[in-house]
């Protein structure tokens, strides 16, 4: 467990040495960074071996940093935070080898990305609320240029909205945060100290409101959401994959790290309208979904989609809700990590297309079957269906929300088929466009220019294409061992409050 | 008025020292350098004002902690030590970039004249009574608008100069008026006996305008709204070495000193300061002036399309926030300020200094001139990234902290009950719409591609390390804030 | 028994052989896969030898039960009783001949293969798990190499087919979910042993009663959608018509039975009352099903449309056994003892019969297209009789077991039905009859247009049924002799269960609290 602060120091120390190597040689800085990130993940896991659930946050590095401030520099990880730095680390991993490809400026390109990651790592890992808002804002500026440089439609538009709405998220957060240590007395910063506040509830509403709301606008909460399918549509794979797939969590993880503890009074007052932008977020993403005609869109709502779930389960305040929304988090990261991973890297760098008419008209399941497999494994994960990580997680959830209102279950299974409608629609026409292919008359492909057969996969996309498939049906099957972590961890006396201030 | 003038002569030993390393400079180049190339001659003058301006530094930091010298006339408390040596860093800093920049025609003079200025910021900084003040603050704007005028084959150097000097001239006569009044309501012209007699009589008409004079002057020293129509011109039409100085150094000292001008009793006796003078009447004033500042100031950088004005605006709206240091003063000292003040003068600079270097190859006036600095200067683009990052106020660098201790000084006063608070509140909000026009220079500098046919741009090693080295700073600082907050 | 071995294999050892089908060779990989398939029949009719014959009250016969999440309650529990057993049969006797159907095919063989396997898997873990979490996953896994197998090798309109299926099964599905999420969050168990002690008015008490009927309906819709009940039968007639050959065997045959298994295994149990209440309404939405099933039958031209409503006719008589049984509001006695037994062992039976029987029609149909080069409207045919006598046998065979000929299977099972449903619910049975007059009527055509009459030109050059094409449908055919003359062996399995089941009718009238 103590290991888990190296995940940090590796993740920017592996920058820095990339960006160098980069100069030399694409090839050493690509094996810097698979290291690194690999490097990561496996402590990640060996502090995941190690774990002994406690309830509350177990201290990792605790020391002064900005007393004048009131700042201090404290790390600390509970349940919640291993199985979202587990998942950091995969969809890292996943996210180098996805970008073995990358030719221009790889150096730069990896440097970014790890800065990201390690940004992201120092998120999860914060207990002290300022500090979790530098890591935060830290991140911004790569995800900026990640974008910009090496993205793909409307690239430079996606990414200033993109990075705009984030920190103006942060913007708000960082408002309600210094509100709070102000009105609190001045004391630190630390999460603990900041929820002994005692605050009147209209403060509570107040300051819970900027906060839940800065945190909900990166992670998707409808209407804020616009940005999403935008900045993920122009982000390269990589990033794409590491946005939708990690990023987006930091929003749900602050939420429920920060804003609930601290506010459990505001919480309970907002909640009803925080669950029905949830619930209206899950449908309307997904109905825009299926009228998408750009493949990578179709994936960009179904994220926004998603997250809605997961903000669902944390509206719904009770523990098996609540439990149901980070195993969502997990699971869609790795989800994401996959439909991103199947249309950027192994279609659309070969087909140099996204439109789904045009790729109808291209039997793909016979030029790229194991794309093919692994995006009808990861669309079915996609949907809920069991065996995946997908089914546990949304059947938790609504097992958590169905006793606080019918409506809103109602409304979340409104989802699900909405999910499968347009997973399956986008399985059809890109990679099974073509009816009735295997019957009596084949169509005829040969002579077109166009559609002659495409470079076959390489092997970095298999290894990571394999790990994130593993992660999904080993969670599907045996989600205890991601439950385990979570469950106790939300039975910290901070939780505890904030689910009982809000339990109907 | 008691005390030796062995003390005076030891608390003014920086300035002796500045003035000399003046006199040397001209002495040297007229005697020497008139025949050889201007480079040479500007490294030269740079080089021994580098040298004088570290030795003034040593004598501030030897003379640190001497409290009030001279009966009164400086003090030499923390803040005025730190004010001092923070000058003179931001000021080593310029001579770095200095270099950087094309030769003026008369390198030696010009070198001089910054040490002048730079020797009026440091008696600024220390300035304990109204003649000495209004004697700094002389000596350092009139030296600034020679600066600013100084590159004669440029128009728009003449331009910002007589603009900035006609400003300035008007608001120094304001403030002399100002003071004039005070004098004649307290019948001192020492800052804490002012206070003193004030704390013992009512607010009075006199005093009213006396301090809306002030005010107006400070409005005018810093370009906030709507004393602020100066900065645009002067920024753009100034010669790049002078909109550095301007840019960092006198918005400093100009901080510091109407900082004591407003909140008496300034140093380690912070806490137990009484209401500032004239009661709370001024908190209004600056309440609104910084609210102008932020909006107008970030509004009118958005469409900007010459670098060096979206500079000017975005400095406006730093004043903006640096005068909610100001308002938060009395509750948490005076650290905020400082180091929001000095981290943004280093930043500026540092812009200022990238500048100059894309000046060497051609023009740099509109944002599109930096594209592709990547692949021209690396070193160039990447200090770029570090100052306006620094700028916008991301963390880990120095101007997050900043930005953040200001804010926390100001929620503090009253939370959000008061207009202070939210003001705060506004100036975050407003940061969203900073960090887009700053990513607009950035994206042209760091992602788009070059123009055809721009030449690569190789930076000389002195302004090279002085960039480099402010970018440090930015960031060592930004990393470990307490280096200078403990300070106070 | 809590070691997993018999059951377990049976349920992954036609995964197992889905897997080798798609990497083996293409000529090992038909064998294989068909020896696996037949695994199912060999494994279940040992177990049919095993375990005793009539099941005891208490349920299960044979059980698996370990541990899976145990935070969560939730295990890996399989059993079998007299119905789960009679399914596993039907399955092994049809998986098979799909797999036989399916023998020729050239392009992409492997992969048809291995997704036949993984349906008939699937559909056996449906019949035999005992925990939602586990039965939902067999459940849903079920629709994906169904949707692969019409999408890919079906006919013209079978994209659209395919995903129609799809989105009204998991429709269904979604609200089935729901519904056991809610009854996790009342009772904390998903395992249908455990929730049926607390079906005795303790799951309502749970649930609230609103929350009940809630419930009850999201449960009923998942399973409605598959059988498919009046009015969610849209997706079926493509779905039919569109599927090749062994999957629309696979698919009738099997898939159907998975929905009136969900009635019979979890809805009835589970919310008796609510389903007592709704009985009326769903009598005659069974009725709809049936008779309507039977007209617009008799209006298709196109064969595989005539017989897949055929399949929602005959599939429509055992819900209205079942309706019948749970919605008797009459006199409780011994008589309406004897009805409801009658009539649940017909619906029963049913299952396993219809399944030969459109197994057994759906091939030979496949095959009658086949030899006419695609073409499969009545117009196409004429007179096959004279060139193809094994064909017209076996085909007149099966159409006489759907249509309840006496001394055929068919006839056992409906005759039961109906003699349960006049004892219970005289007026629909007597509507229902209609059915069976009309289902006469479009059979017989069928044969008539098809076998008789005079040939035409392409018809007279029609090959007779080879070899394989014959083994294909032997054993259904020979079946359906057999279990017409000698029922009882199939009857008793499942009689025990429909006496259990009935057994409330026998008892006075107790008012519902």
């Amino acid at each position: 467990m103590s290991l888990l602060p190296w995940t940090i120091y590796l993740s920017f120390a592996g920058a820095l040495v990339v960006l160098v190597a980069g100069t030399r040689s694409a090839a050493a800085a690509r094996w810097l960074a698979l290291a690194t990130t690999a490097g990561g993940w496996g402590v990640t896991l060996l502090a995941g071996l190690s774990f002994r659930s406690a309830p509350g946050l177990q201290t990792l590095v605790d020391v002064r940093w900005i007393p004048e401030l009131g700042v201090r520099y404290h790390l600390a990880a509970d349940g919640i935070s291993l199985t979202l730095v587990v998942l950091t680390g995969l969809a890292a991993t996943a996210g180098v080898l996805f970008s073995w490809n990358v030719a221009e400026r790889a150096g730069e390109f990896l440097a970014l990305y790890l800065a990201l990651v390690g940004g992201v790592y120092g998120v999860f890992l914060s207990a002290d609320a300022l500090l979790f808002l530098v890591f935060y804002e830290l991140a911004i500026v790569p995800k900026y240029f990640l974008i910009a440089r090496w993205g793909s439609t409307r690239r430079e538009y996606g990414a200033m909205k993109l990075v705009l709405y984030s920190f103006a998220g942060s913007a708000l957060v960082l408002t309600g945060i210094l509100w709070a240590q102000a009105a609190g007395g001045g004391h630190g910063f630390a999460l603990a100290d900041l929820a002994r506040g005692g605050f009147t509830p209209a403060q509570q509403r107040a300051m819970f409101a900027l906060v839940f709301l800065g945190f909900a606008v990166l992670a998707g909460l409808f209407p804020f959401h616009t940005w999403a399918p935008t900045g993920h549509v122009a982000a390269p794979t990589p990033a794409s994959m590491l946005l939708a797939g990690v990023v987006m969590k930091l929003g749900a993880y602050g939420c429920l790290r920060v804003a609930l503890p601290l506010f459990p009074a505001g919480f309970a007052f907002w909640q009803p309208v925080i669950a029905w932008l949830a619930v209206a977020g899950v449908v309307v993403a997904g109905l825009a979904a299926l009228v998408q005609e750009d493949f990578k869109f179709v994936i960009g709502y179904s994220s926004v989609s998603h997250m809605g779930f997961v903000l669902l389960g944390l509206a719904a305040a009770n523990a098996r809700a609540v439990s149901g929304a980070v195993l969502q988090m997990f699971s869609h990261g790795v989800i994401a990590g996959l439909l991103f991973a199947v249309v950027g890297r192994m279609v659309y760098d070969r087909t140099h297309t996204r439109r789904l008419a045009d790729l109808r008209a291209r039997p793909l399941h016979r030029w790229l079957p194991f794309a093919a497999v692994t995006f009808v494994v990861a669309g079915l994960a996609s949907m809920g269906m069991p065996g995946f990580s997908g089914f546990p997680a949304e059947l938790t959830i609504l097992i958590g929300v169905w006793p606080v209102s019918r409506t809103w279950a109602v409304a979340a299974v409104a989802g699900v088929l909405i999910a499968a409608a347009f997973t399956l629609r986008a399985i059809q026409l890109a990679f099974f466009g073509q009816t009735g292919a295997m019957g009596a008359n084949p169509p005829d492909d040969g002579g077109d220019r166009a559609l002659r057969p495409l470079p076959p996969i390489t092997w970095p996309e298999r290894v990571g294409a394999l790990l994130l498939l593993a992660a999904t049906v080993l969670v599907g099957l045996k989600p205890d061992l991601l439950l385990n972590w979570i469950v106790p961890s939300l039975q910290s006396p901070l939780l505890q409050t904030a689910l009982r201030g809000g339990a109907p | 008025m008691t005390g030796s003038y062995a003390e005076l002569a030891r608390a003014l030993l920086p300035e002796a020292g500045l003035m000399a390393g003046a006199l040397l400079i001209l002495g040297i180049d007229l005697v020497w350098l008139r025949t050889r190339s201007s480079t040479l001659r500007l490294r030269v003058a740079a080089g021994i004002a580098a040298m004088a301006v570290m030795a003034a530094m040593v004598a501030v930091w030897l003379g640190a902690g001497a409290g009030p010298v001279a009966g009164g006339a400086l003090v030499l408390d923390s803040l005025a030590v730190a004010a001092r040596l923070g000058v003179l860093g931001l000021t080593l800093f310029t001579l770095g970039v200095a270099t950087g920049a094309p030769a003026p025609r008369h390198p030696a003079e010009y070198v001089a004249i910054m040490l002048f200025a730079t020797a009026g910021f440091t008696l600024m900084g220390a300035a304990h009574q109204l003649l000495i003040a209004f004697l700094a603050l002389e000596l350092a704007s009139l030296s600034l608008y020679v600066l600013a005028g100084f590159d004669k084959t440029c128009p728009e150097s003449a331009e910002a100069a007589l603009k900035y000097f006609l400003v300035g001239g008007m608001s120094s006569a304001f403030l002399l008026f100002g003071f004039s009044l005070i004098y004649g309501a307290t019948g001192s012209i020492e800052l804490p006996e002012i206070a003193a007699v004030l704390g013992r009589q009512a607010s009075s008409p006199l005093l009213e305008v006396a301090l809306v004079m002030i005010l107006v002057s400070f409005g005018f020293k810093v370009a906030a709204v709507p004393f602020h129509l100066w900065a645009p011109d002067a920024y753009a039409g100034a010669p790049t070495p002078s909109a550095a100085l301007i840019a960092s150094g006198s918005k400093l000292a100009g901080f510091v000193l109407f900082a004591r001008l407003l909140w008496p009793a300034l140093g380690r006796a912070v806490g137990v300061a009484a209401a500032p003078r004239g009661g709370r009447d001024w908190l209004l004033a600056v309440v609104l002036m910084a609210g102008a500042s932020l909006l107008l100031g970030n509004v009118a950088a958005l469409v900007q399309r010459n670098l060096r004005r979206l500079l000017a605006y975005s400095a406006i709206a730093h004043a903006g926030a640096l005068l909610l240091g100001v308002l938060a003063l009395g509750g948490s000292g005076p650290a905020p300020l400082f180091y929001y003040a000095a981290t943004y003068g280093l930043a500026a600079l540092g812009v200022f200094g990238v500048i100059a270097g894309v000046e060497r190859v051609g023009g740099c006036a509109r944002i599109e001139d930096l594209a592709g600095l990547h692949r021209r200067s690396p070193l160039l683009a990447a200090c770029l990234l570090i100052f306006v990052l620094s700028l916008a106020g991301i963390p880990p660098l120095a101007g997050f902290f900043g930005k953040l201790s200001v804010f926390m000084a100001a929620l503090q006063l009253d939370g959000l009950a008061g207009p202070v608070g939210w003001l705060a509140v506004l100036a975050i909000l407003l940061s969203v719409v900073a960090l887009y026009y700053y990513l607009i220079v950035l994206k042209q500098a760091l992602v788009a591609a070059p123009a055809p046919r721009t030449p690569r741009i190789a930076v000389p090693l002195p302004a090279a390390l002085a960039l480099a080295g402010a970018a440090a700073l930015l960031v060592l600082l930004g990393v470990f804030p307490s280096l200078v907050l403990a300070r106070f | 028994m809590n070691t997993p071995s018999a059951l377990t294999l049976l349920v992954f050892v036609p995964w197992i052989g889905a897997g080798l089908a798609a990497v083996l060779p293409a000529r090992h990989s038909r064998v294989v896969s068909l020896g696996l398939s037949l695994s199912t029949l060999v494994l279940g009719l040992s177990l049919l030898a095993v375990c005793p014959g009539p099941a005891p009250a208490a349920g299960l016969t044979l059980e698996e039960k370990i541990a899976w999440l145990p935070a969560l309650r939730i295990s890996y529990h399989l059993g079998v009783d007299g119905l789960s057993l009679l399914l596993v049969l039907l399955t092994g006797v049809i998986g098979p001949m799909s797999l036989l159907a399916s023998w020729s095919l050239e392009r992409g063989g492997r992969l048809l293969r291995a997704l036949l396997l993984l349906a008939q898997g699937s559909a056996l873990g449906v019949f035999v798990a005992q925990d939602f979490f586990l039965w939902f996953l067999f459940w849903e896994l079920s629709l994906v190499p169904v949707y692969f197998l019409i999408k890919l090798w079906g006919g013209p309109g079978a994209e659209r087919a395919a995903y129609q299926f799809v989105i009204y099964t998991v429709g269904g599905s979604a609200f089935l979910l729901l519904g056991f999420a809610a009854i996790y969050a009342a009772a904390g168990t998903m395992d249908f042993a455990e929730l049926r002690l607390l079906a005795n008015g303790t799951l309502t008490d749970k649930l609230g009663p609103a929350g009940a009927t809630l419930v009850f309906l999201g449960v009923f819709l998942g399973f409605a959608v598959k059988v498919p009940l009046y009015p969610f039968h849209t997706w079926l007639p493509p779905a039919y018509a569109e599927a090749p050959t062994g999957v629309a065997m696979f698919l009738s045959a099997v898939m159907a039975k998975m929905g009136v298994y969900g009635f019979l295994r979890v809805l009835w149990p589970l919310f008796p009352d609510q389903l007592q209440a709704a009985s009326g309404v769903l009598l005659w939405l069974a009725l709809a099903g049936a008779v309507g099933g039977a007209l617009a039958a008799v209006a298709q031209t196109d064969l595989k449309r005539m017989l897949a409503y055929a399949s929602l006719t005959h599939v429509s008589y055992c819900l209205l056994a079942l309706f019948a049984v749970t919605g008797f509001a009459g006199l409780r006695g011994e008589r309406a003892l004897a009805a409801g037994v009658a009539a649940l062992d017909g619906a029963m039976l049913q299952m396993f019969n219809h399944g030969l029987a459109a197994a057994a029609l759906f091939f030979l149909a496949g095959v009658l297209e086949a030899r006419a080069g695609g073409r499969r409207t009545l117009a196409d045919f004429g007179g096959v009789r004279a060139a193809s006598p094994v064909l017209a046998g076996l085909c007149g065979v099966a159409l006489f077991s759907s249509l309840g000929l006496p001394g055929l299977n068919g006839f056992v099972s409906e005759f039961l039905i109906f003699r349960g449903v006049f004892g219970l619910a005289p007026g629909t049975a007597a509507a229902g009859c209609l059915a069976l007059l009309v289902t006469a009527v479009f059979l017989l055509t069928f044969y008539q247009r098809v076998f008789h009459g005079p040939p035409t030109p392409a018809t007279a050059a029609f090959r007779d049924l080879s070899g394989r094409e014959v083994a294909t449908v032997a054993v259904a055919v020979v079946l359906m002799f057999v279990v017409g003359v000698y029922p009882q062996p199939l009857v008793g399995l499942v009689n025990g269960l429909a006496s259990l089941w009935a057994a409330p009718l026998g008892l006075p009238f107790v008012p519902v609290s």
